[in-house]
């Protein structure tokens, strides 16, 4: 316990250090819903120099999907009689037909997943089921999904189908970067993502758009590290990739992984809350594997459903703005009456302000470590 | 093959109009159920103090009263089962009341089809916390419904204690300069029973920590009469306790990380399963308001005692008057405490 802290205190000093020599104020931005949850619970936006601010992109999976694609799971749900496996955090997005919580009060049958592979094992024990699973998040997520529908094809399985949002990560930040009311001086990249997709990818973010990438781990002393050094460049005028967890994280990433997310899906263009259409960002089955679509199979038809009204949630995970200048935020929008998902997921940036975040005035003065 | 319902879209009154699970989870949803269904139509000055036991003066003496629940699942789980944690549960909450338990009582739901073997494992199990909190089984009531209609067994206990030195404890009798005491490491059962339920195949050392804390508080209230409040943080953990304090005390508490009792298995677990240890229920743990000066002296009475071994002070109360709860991290941040909402929801990655 002592050595860590002495990391910590030794990476808010150089920290500290960094920003006292800036010559302006720097913005950085992570895109790891883990990081903004992280960064949160550890208290370190209290910790920050007043002239280093770091936003939250889009990093949360649920926060980031398209209203159309969340209507659109509920739907089936609520329409066609199945079985959903999701992932916990999708349980109160709401939609056009309430949340998948309220589909459950109303009877649909809707079961919370810890993996893919468990919802292909529930349509393998039960045959009479229709068992579909809403497969979403980023390169993290997307492997354990390939593995279900690769092992759901070879046991030949007719009643099961995979809901598609699976997204990547580069075309989101490049995407953000293309925009021209976004500036960000730098990202703090996911250390789980790019476990998978490796350092290098991030090179065109550094060479071409000019923007310092830091790759970093999810600890308390992780993220302040990564901080420091994203400052210290900053203050030296540098623009470099660094990986500052390599204990995981490889140039070329996962290559197995990779084969196999890429031998059962194939890049599509995908909506994302925020940024509309995005070419070749997500991901969807190949032709050999399309028996396993559930839009195929149930015959959905993604449509473009606007945003709840005054929800900021496209704005928020985007940079545009912060959670408390929605006006819904606080006041109609909570975690317990959620209005956007971003106020939904634990790693929504808006609940993580709701719940961790107050201003400083609230707060008694900060303790000698 | 596909059978389609045609469902109309739900208005949004319609869709808030039926219970949810997390309206179960002891959270903020719950509190939201009981303000606007249950006290408007039975509230009156003994229930609105929504206290752990209902508190009944009688000829001059005071009487705790409680009752509990039992849904648990799996029945059996590393450390505990349904049995052990019906009897926990009601002990404990009289026990944080000051009160000694005099009897509980015991209703059954069962399930058509469960194994009689089953039932007896969890009966043993039932004595056998009961013999260690050493108060009977007086009273009883059993009901079977269809297989389908309830989920194996389903528990209620319900105990009455006598409360020997009364009026000693109330969230309104906190002050500034109290210290916040835990008797042990926080977090076990929650993901005991979440590891047990969600990852079978996970094997860890995690075991739940279900105890009677009776003769425990009991070893501590009967030495000094320095603890003004207790609460057993069950669900929605010690953030639950601790964020109500603050809203029931009116006044700032902080709360230490680094002090914060957390095995590192139980820790791996709730990193694995996406939740913080601090919102995970305990059921062999209380929390204990004491005046500074007795800081030392309740230390070393639970201490003595085998479920205090570990017991430490995590936190206190200072005079700003803002209801605020503030935890300073390990890394040395600081952020405020809000009551979980509901059931505790897995992250995704």
């Amino acid at each position: 316990m002592k050595t860590r802290t002495i990391n910590i205190q030794e990476a808010l000093d150089r920290l500290q250090t960094a920003a006292k020599q800036l010559e302006r104020p720097v913005t950085f931005m992570e895109v790891c819903g883990t990081h903004t949850m992280s960064a949160f619970r550890c208290g370190l936006h209290s910790l920050m120099p007043e002239n280093v601010t770091l936003l939250s992109g889009p990093g949360c999976p649920v926060c980031v999907t398209s209203q159309g694609d969340i209507d659109l799971l509920i739907e089936v749900t609520v329409k066609n009689n199945v079985t959903l496996c999701t992932y916990g955090d999708m349980m109160r997005v709401p939609g056009q037909l309430g949340s998948l919580e309220q589909a459950r009060s109303h009877g649909a049958d809707v079961q919370v997943i810890y993996s893919a592979m468990d919802a292909m094992q529930l349509a393998q024990q039960h045959p009479e089921k229709e068992v579909v699973f809403a497969a979403i998040g980023f390169e993290t997520t997307t492997p354990p999904t390939a593995v279900a529908v690769t092992e759901a094809k070879k046991l030949g399985l007719k009643n099961f189908t995979v809901l598609v949002s699976h997204k990547l990560v580069i075309p989101a930040m490049t995407a953000l970067l293309e925009g021209v009311d976004v500036n960000v001086d730098g990202f703090l990249c996911p250390g789980h993502v790019s476990v998978i997709i490796g350092s290098e990818v991030y090179r065109p973010i550094v060479d071409k758009y000019k923007k310092r990438c830091v790759i970093s781990g999810f600890e308390d002393v992780h993220m302040t590290a990564a901080l420091a050094r994203i400052t210290e460049q900053a203050r030296d005028n540098q623009i470099l990739l660094e990986n500052l967890y390599p204990q995981a994280v490889t140039p070329k990433g996962n290559q197995v992984a990779l084969d196999l997310i890429f031998k059962i899906f194939e890049p599509a263009d995908m909506s994302w809350r925020g940024l509309t259409q995005l070419p070749k960002s997500g991901l969807k089955l190949r032709k050999e594997y399309e028996d396993f679509d559930a839009e195929l199979r149930f015959g959905l038809v993604s449509r473009e459903t606007p945003e709840p009204a005054g929800c900021r949630c496209g704005d928020v995970i985007t940079g545009r703005c912060q959670p408390d200048e929605c006006k819904l935020f606080s006041k109609v929008c909570t975690p317990v009456h959620p209005i956007g998902p971003c106020m939904v997921s634990s790693e929504g940036t808006c609940q993580a302000w709701f719940k961790y975040h107050q201003p400083q005035s609230r707060l008694r003065k900060k303790v000698a470590l | 093959m596909i059978t389609t319902t045609q469902t109309t879209p739900l208005t949004p009154a319609q869709q808030k109009r039926k219970i949810v699970l997390a309206h179960g989870g002891g959270g903020q949803l719950t509190d939201e159920l009981i303000d606007s269904i249950v006290l408007p139509r039975l509230g009156n000055q003994v229930l609105t103090d929504l206290l752990d036991s209902a508190v009944l003066n009688q000829n001059g003496r005071q009487f705790a009263m409680t009752t509990d629940s039992f849904v648990v699942q799996p029945l059996f789980f590393p450390g505990a089962d349904i049995g052990r944690l019906a009897v926990c549960g009601t002990i404990n909450d009289l026990a944080v009341s000051g009160a000694k338990p005099m009897g509980l009582s015991l209703g059954m739901i069962l399930a058509e089809g469960l194994e009689k073997k089953v039932l007896e494992q969890v009966i043993d199990s039932i004595a056998q916390a009961a013999n260690e909190a050493g108060v009977q089984i007086v009273t009883g009531d059993t009901k079977v419904v269809g297989s389908h209609q309830a989920d194996g067994i389903y528990l209620t206990t319900t105990g009455v204690g006598l409360i020997d030195k009364p009026n000693q404890l109330h969230p309104e009798k906190v002050q500034p300069g109290d210290v916040i005491i835990i008797n042990g490491p926080i977090a076990d059962h929650g993901l005991a029973v979440m590891l047990a339920r969600e990852m079978p195949q996970v094997e860890s050392v995690l075991k739940s920590d279900a105890a009677p804390l009776n003769h425990l508080i009991e070893s501590v209230t009967s030495q000094t009469d320095g603890v003004v409040f207790m609460r057993d943080p069950t669900r929605s953990g010690v953030t639950g306790v601790v964020v109500e304090l603050a809203q029931r005390s009116n006044y700032h508490i902080i709360l230490n990380e680094s002090n914060l009792p957390l095995r590192p298995e139980t820790q791996h677990a709730a990193d694995m399963l996406g939740l913080d240890p601090l919102e995970v229920a305990n059921e062999g743990k209380v929390i204990m308001v004491v005046r500074g000066k007795e800081e030392k002296k309740v230390l070393d009475l639970l201490n003595q005692h085998p479920l205090g071994k570990e017991a430490c002070v995590i936190g206190h109360v200072e005079s700003d008057k803002d209801a605020i709860c503030e935890l300073h991290t390990i890394m040395g941040g600081q952020r405020i405490l809000q009551k979980p909402y509901g059931e505790q929801l897995p992250r995704i990655c």
